[in-house]
């Protein structure tokens, strides 16, 4: 007997093969084409950003400038250059009182308005500054430098002072917290439901309820932690400690089911082996069990650190998304974050705000970047196939 | 490992003692989201001008603001709340019964809302009830209130262009779309009382100010710039936001007139232009002698420096009080004139 297979059969079967295929490329494509339009319009709206408009101008530090700064400078200048400069004069001449009938030439802070004109963005320049700024610019008097006050300064309202550093800072005290609490309670829970807990209705309960956790929206972690961490405990509002326990529970979860899928990936016969040589469970877990799965276990923390440090929904309920131009020193001390200060940013009705925005974002996106290629790294170096 | 453990336990206490001895020595400000930027703004020239912390400004909205100044009088309360809306006797009520007695109330200046749309379309011009129809839910019809049926503004008034409307417009947990509501809606409910009475809560026409959801008006969430954004790709819609985006946004949206008057400054202020709302900050007086820089931080704050008619606000959007009004706030302010209950009822 002979099989035949109808060529029309073949053909469809084939044809389908191709569509599938076509149809999955696409897909990537869709994903590629979405990030690549993300990344230009961010990186090019951020770009400018990095430029910050200056101004020379000759600072006369005079009588009158020891109560109002704006009088150090020329008449016309004053409302070119930064209020962050000018602001400071007074307090200068306070301190260092031979600065007193000296003047001085330097390269100052600009305006945003300005900076905004030199980069060739909309203004509220008049009519008469503009020409101004451009005599400025044909004597080499204003220029665009790299922006480093955007990594060194804290939260400003004059956009041209607004920086990343204080938020950055409370991010790292924020994530410092989180990892501190949910690091030693999530592996010790996985390792007593890995190795220790009976199966009993009990423990499926509770491995169901992780499980759940992991997938509650962020900002119910917000309320919980407004309700036992700020209102019971009495945890300062907006202080890095109430950001971080908040984001502990919401990363709990992830940790513990990343570290009970290593533990349980280490073949049982290495645990049947410690036990064969007379270890304890205990000494079975902390011997073997434990230095194996660490790769996978730190994996799996650093990716659920990575979620918490671009988590603002839970913050803003603890009081994260406010004001604060200082870099905290302390724990109890109200910080920002960096999610929170680009929301802020990106809510300011000020134009030159939309740069700083972006900038804030390719900040924080390389961070993240970053702390998943560590993750990568550590998963790749010490990987054990079995 | 054990060292690690040891180090755990440190820092645990460590960081909960620190939270136990918590002393103040930072003005702690929370409240409206429109007050924010002016509020942050005299913060920052506090901090960096005085040697006083910068005081943290938190960002709640005016009715979150409102409920953690009055939770009591303790140090772990806020000093200050700002407010685009006056306090209700409620909350005054809540304040009284947690201790709160003594209340200092500051009127800072005006925000006008604007209805904005692309720049590049003719001019627009429509009265306040017109604008009335084309957003709230239930109009009047031939005498019977019936679900808002008109698509075009044509249809509300012959004279105006036959133009699809569609507003883009802050969500409901917005205070701007509350005094929207209550500006624009609740007037012309109040004009029309005996209609809508029945639907309305307390059975006062007045207090009608449902906005429509049919479509016409889409909720655009909290970020106004996002709203910009949208009127520069819609030509038919108009946007709902305050002023000061208006003022930073000039080269691609303008400002509709309502009821022949353009949104500016001076038309704020005077309330001849008829959107427009008060701002305000409360202070707890109880706090005045306890955290340090408080009483220089309201100094700054009524200077003329700050909220006179070229202060430094009025550059990010503050509309100033007249100049009467303004010495007269002033005064009082810096005598910390207790705010009553007649006050508020006012």
């Amino acid at each position: 007997m002979q099989y035949s297979i109808d060529p029309k059969i073949l053909k469809r079967r084939a044809g389908r093969d191709k569509r599938f295929r076509v149809y999955a490329y696409g897909a990537i494509g869709m994903a590629a084409a979405f990030l690549v339009f993300f990344f230009t319009d961010i990186v090019s709206t951020a770009l400018s950003a990095f430029k910050q408009g200056e101004l020379l101008v000759e600072v006369h530090y005079k009588e009158e400038a020891r109560k109002v700064g704006d009088y150090a400078l020329e008449d016309d200048l004053s409302y070119l250059v930064s209020r962050g400069f000018t602001r400071l004069i007074p307090a200068q001449m306070r301190e260092d009182r031979s600065l007193l009938g000296t003047t001085e030439e330097k390269w100052v802070l600009a305006d945003a308005e300005v900076d905004q004109y030199l980069k060739g963005k909309p203004n509220r320049l008049k009519k008469d500054e503009r020409r101004l700024v451009d005599t400025l610019r044909a004597e080499g008097r204003a220029r665009l430098a790299f922006n480093v006050g955007f990594f060194l300064n804290g939260d400003s309202k004059l956009p041209e002072m607004a920086g990343i550093w204080a938020a950055a800072v409370g991010s790292m005290y924020v994530l410092g917290i989180t990892f501190i609490f949910s690091f030693p309670i999530g592996v010790m829970t996985a390792i007593y439901l890995e190795e220790f807990a009976p199966n009993n209705r009990i423990m499926q309960l509770i491995e169901i309820n992780i499980n759940n956790l992991a997938a509650i929206p962020s900002i119910l972690f917000g309320l919980l932690g407004l309700s036992i961490f700020i209102n019971f405990f009495g945890v300062p509002r907006s202080s890095a400690l109430a950001g971080g326990l908040t984001l502990s529970l919401m990363t709990l979860p992830v940790i513990i089911i990343s570290t009970r899928a290593a533990m349980r990936a280490v073949p049982s016969s290495v645990r049947e082996g410690a036990l064969a040589l007379g270890a304890t469970r205990w000494q079975m877990v902390l011997t073997t069990i434990l230095p194996l799965s660490l790769p996978g276990i730190l994996t799996g923390t650093i990716i659920g650190l990575a979620q918490a440090i671009g988590e603002t929904a839970p913050l803003l309920i603890v009081g994260m998304m406010a004001y604060i131009p200082d870099a905290t020193t302390s724990v109890t001390s109200a910080t920002t974050v960096m999610p929170a200060q680009i929301y802020t940013w990106s809510s300011d009705s000020l134009r030159a705000f939309t740069e700083r925005t972006s900038a804030g974002i390719i900040v924080l996106l390389a961070v993240m970047l970053s702390m998943n290629a560590a993750a990568i790294y550590l998963r790749n170096k010490y990987e054990i196939k079995w | 490992m054990r060292k690690f453990v040891k180090l755990l336990v440190a820092v645990a206490i460590l960081t909960f003692g620190a939270s136990m001895a918590h002393a103040r020595d930072q003005i702690k400000i929370v409240g409206s989201s429109t007050v924010f930027p002016f509020s942050s703004y005299v913060a920052e020239e506090f901090g960096a001008t005085t040697q006083f912390k910068s005081p943290v400004v938190e960002s709640v909205g005016s009715g979150g603001g409102f409920k953690l100044f009055v939770q009591g009088a303790g140090m772990d309360t806020p000093d200050i709340t700002n407010a685009s809306r006056r306090m209700k006797t409620s909350e005054w009520d809540a304040a009284q019964a947690a201790g709160v007695t003594e209340i200092t109330e500051v009127l800072i200046g005006y925000d006008g809302i604007a209805v904005a749309q692309n720049v590049a379309n003719p001019d627009f011009s429509i009265s306040l009830a017109e604008l009335a129809l084309a957003t709230m839910e239930m109009v009047p019809v031939d005498g019977k209130l019936v679900k808002n049926p008109y698509t075009t503004w044509d249809q509300i008034n012959p004279a105006l262009p036959k133009r699809k409307i569609v507003f883009y417009g802050p969500p409901t947990s917005s205070g701007t779309r509350d005094a929207f509501a209550e500006m624009v809606i609740g007037h012309y409910a109040k004009a029309n009382g005996a209609l809508y009475d029945a639907i309305s809560p307390k059975g006062k026409g007045e207090n009608y100010s449902a906005v429509r959801q049919d479509g016409a008006y889409v909720p655009a969430g909290e970020n106004d710039n996002l709203i910009v954004q949208r009127l520069t790709k819609d030509m038919d819609a108009f946007g709902i936001f305050g002023y000061s985006f208006l003022g930073e946004n000039t080269d691609r949206i303008k400002g509709a007139k309502i009821n022949g008057v353009d949104p500016e400054p001076k038309a704020i202020a005077d309330g001849s232009y008829p959107i427009s709302r008060s701002l305000f900050f409360y202070i707890k007086k109880a706090h005045l002698d306890k955290v340090p820089g408080m009483k220089e931080y309201v100094e700054l704050f009524m200077s003329e420096k700050m909220i006179g008619t070229n202060g430094l606000l009025k550059r990010i959007g503050l509309v100033p009080l007249a100049d009467d009004l303004r010495a007269k706030v002033q005064k009082d302010v810096l005598s910390y004139k207790n705010l009553t209950l007649e006050d508020l009822k006012k």
